[in-house]
């Protein structure tokens, strides 16, 4: 097997063995159940407020599992390994980010379905919140990576990473919501890709950069 | 130019007249910028009196936005040559710029609540600079966090270039959302063209907002090298 | 290993006036040696005095402040060396099984990851999540890295670290057969390691 795929296996293997990847989902689920208690049960508001606030809560979810994802790389040793693969570092960040969706981004997208009806959300809806949150969950992990990889060797640095990587949720999240509401859904959804496919494509570097960095 | 003063020494030679030089001309252009502006120049035929909070505002939101473009090019500089003194310029750069973003959205704030009737507007411009605010306080954030100043400068230097590169995404993204919620009209305010009787004091101001920010620039630039040479000695000292 | 000297190219790691620094302080300077096939480069030096940087500006982590360091006769520079450092690199919740699978992956060796858990005392544990073996069990799983994919030059950082006298014996015969295969071995520590080196280095100013 050739090193992208045992990084992909391993990561993949470990969020869920270790039930970590089940905390984002209960957050996410946790947060939404938060938003009628909030506002009210009245189902006008909620059909309208519905889809942009589980678009709040998967990209809240998607940041709470940043904090460790590089930082026990850099604390237990493994990044340094990482560095001898024969495989670019980007590479390997890449794989990494790819588990990540798997555990964390699609199971998020797939929740938001009986969440979004739960908020009221049109049922002709449905699939338009799944698929921009399939695509906008990639966004947020490939901008994601470069925080967490800027802050790895920052102690308790979750509240930084979201500081520094929330200003950078905005093209998604506009773009993202107006798909989930369906406003302008064509051109939004041909951005929404586009930002999914950038980040994942250009994440990986800097944030490749940022270990190697790291690591010295 | 640059690579003369990349020798840290001759930067503080030279940044030991240039700082109060540069203070000394902010002071001389806000002291014709503000009275011209504020005082002298004619009032807009639609907005009245109030446009010429345009003056303070529009230069800090200039400045705001080219701080930020001179981190970049400090950042880059960092990061290919490995310089000191580009973090150094980097790192004082930033609180000035954010305090020029934070008078811009301060001043907008202002502005709206006699021309569209309320405080705050979610208008295209003044999200964006709201954006590039909080980028700019995640930028100083990351600096304080960590420790090892090498790796906080490397590190600040990526997140700077990973924003340059994502502040004009965030910008269309934010102007599409605008044209999306916002009625045409809220643009109008902002989109009119400028008198030519109002170009004399607008620019002047820019000017004095460019002086103030190279004054206050190199006196931070200044202070970290002094904080440098203390710890080197007292690490030489404690050795 | 199959075949005698594996490493048939003669492999060889020249160290023209090194310095390192770190925290912008200098540790080191104008350190230079060479190491050719089958050579063993001993590093001593006190606390802090750069050993551990030394051996990561060779792995090619820390960028030296001055000075090269070259790889001679070495086809793929990314195949070039193993590293054992502190850290031993295990992440607790997977198996000692699953690491070496891992690893095997990562570097893209041609070795066998069975074989290399036998080598190193491990074929007992294979299923124990790493949480759960001995710190002399974790260094030696890291060990089972240098045997998994076969580098030419290894680097280690206080290999014997947390090893019984049956581990050293283990980690003595593992560096014997790679100086016989026409490896190279760089070793930083406290303690003579066991077999007579080429070169001891006395590192720091």
């Amino acid at each position: 097997m050739n090193a992208f795929s045992v990084t992909f296996r391993r990561d993949l293997a470990m969020m869920w063995s270790g039930g970590g990847a089940l905390t984002p989902i209960g957050f996410f689920l946790g947060a939404t159940l938060l938003v009628p208690l909030a506002m009210g049960p009245e189902r006008s508001l909620l059909e309208s407020a519905g889809p942009p606030l589980v678009w709040i809560a998967a990209a809240l979810a998607v940041l709470a599992t940043l904090e460790r994802l590089f930082q026990a790389d850099l604390e237990d040793g493994s990044l340094d390994q990482m560095l001898l693969s024969r495989a670019p570092l980007e590479w390997l960040v890449l794989a990494k980010a790819c588990a990540l969706w798997c555990a964390v981004g699609l199971p998020l997208a797939l929740a938001a379905a009986p969440a979004a009806i739960a908020l009221q959300a049109p049922v002709d809806r449905v699939a338009a919140i799944v698929l921009s949150l399939a695509l906008g969950t990639a966004a947020f992990i490939g901008i994601g990576l470069v925080g967490a990889a800027i802050t790895a060797g920052v102690k308790r640095g979750g509240v930084l990473i979201a500081l520094i990587v929330l200003p950078f949720f905005a093209p998604p999240i506009i773009f993202g919501a107006a798909v989930a509401s369906g406003e302008d859904v064509g051109a939004a959804l041909a951005v929404l890709t586009g930002c999914a496919l950038g980040a994942m494509a250009l994440g990986p570097i800097a944030a490749a950069a940022a270990l190697r960095l790291q690591a010295e | 130019m640059l690579s003369y003063l990349s020798n840290p020494l001759r930067f503080m030679r030279f940044s030991a007249w240039a700082a109060p030089l540069f203070a000394a001309l902010a002071a001389l252009l806000f002291a014709i910028g503000l009275p011209w502006a504020l005082v002298y120049s004619p009032a807009d035929y639609q907005m009245g009196e109030t446009a010429r909070i345009m003056y303070v505002h529009v230069p800090a939101a200039w400045w705001g936005m080219g701080a930020y473009a001179f981190m970049g090019v400090a950042s880059f500089v960092s990061l290919v040559w490995r310089h000191a003194l580009a973090d150094v310029a980097a790192r004082a750069a930033a609180p000035v710029g954010a305090t020029f973003a934070a008078v811009c959205l301060i001043t907008g704030s202002f502005w709206g609540a006699p021309t569209w009737g309320t405080w705050w507007e979610w208008d295209g411009r003044l999200t964006s600079m709201l954006v590039l605010f909080i980028i700019y306080l995640g930028y100083i954030a990351l600096w304080s966090a960590i420790e090892d100043e090498e790796k906080a400068a490397r590190m600040a230097a990526i997140l700077c270039l990973v924003g340059l590169i994502n502040l004009p995404i965030i910008k269309f993204s934010v102007d599409w959302w605008s044209t999306l919620h916002q009625p045409a009209s809220i643009m109008r305010a902002e989109g009119s063209s400028i008198d030519p009787s109002m170009m004399g004091p607008l620019f002047t101001m820019a000017g004095a907002y460019l002086a103030l920010f190279a004054a206050l620039t190199l006196y931070g630039m200044r202070t970290a090298i002094f904080r440098r040479r203390v710890e080197a000695a007292e690490l030489r000292a404690g050795a | 290993m199959s075949g005698a000297r594996p490493f048939q190219d003669n492999p060889a790691l020249r160290v023209d006036g090194l310095a390192v620094a770190r925290g912008g302080r200098v540790l080191f300077s104008g350190l230079s040696f060479a190491a050719g096939a089958g050579d063993y480069v001993e590093l001593r030096g006190a606390n802090g005095s750069g050993k551990t940087s030394l051996i990561r500006a060779l792995a090619g982590f820390l960028p030296p402040r001055a000075g090269t360091i070259v790889f001679e006769r070495i086809e793929e520079p990314a195949l070039a060396l193993h590293y054992v450092g502190h850290s031993n690199g295990l992440k607790s919740n997977a198996s000692v099984a699953s690491h070496a699978r891992y690893w095997a992956g990562l570097f893209g060796g041609v070795g066998d990851a069975e074989g290399a858990l036998v080598r190193v005392g491990l074929s007992g544990a294979r299923d124990r999540l790493a949480r759960t073996l001995s710190q002399g069990q974790a260094r030696r799983l890291a060990l089972s890295r240098l045997v998994i994919a076969p580098r030419p030059i290894w680097l280690l950082d206080e290999p014997a670290a947390a090893l019984d006298a049956q581990g050293r014996e283990t980690l003595g015969a593992l560096v014997a057969a790679h100086r016989a295969d026409g490896g190279i071995v760089v070793a930083a520590v406290h303690e003579p390691l066991g077999p007579e080196p080429s070169l001891a280095l006395k590192v720091g100013a």
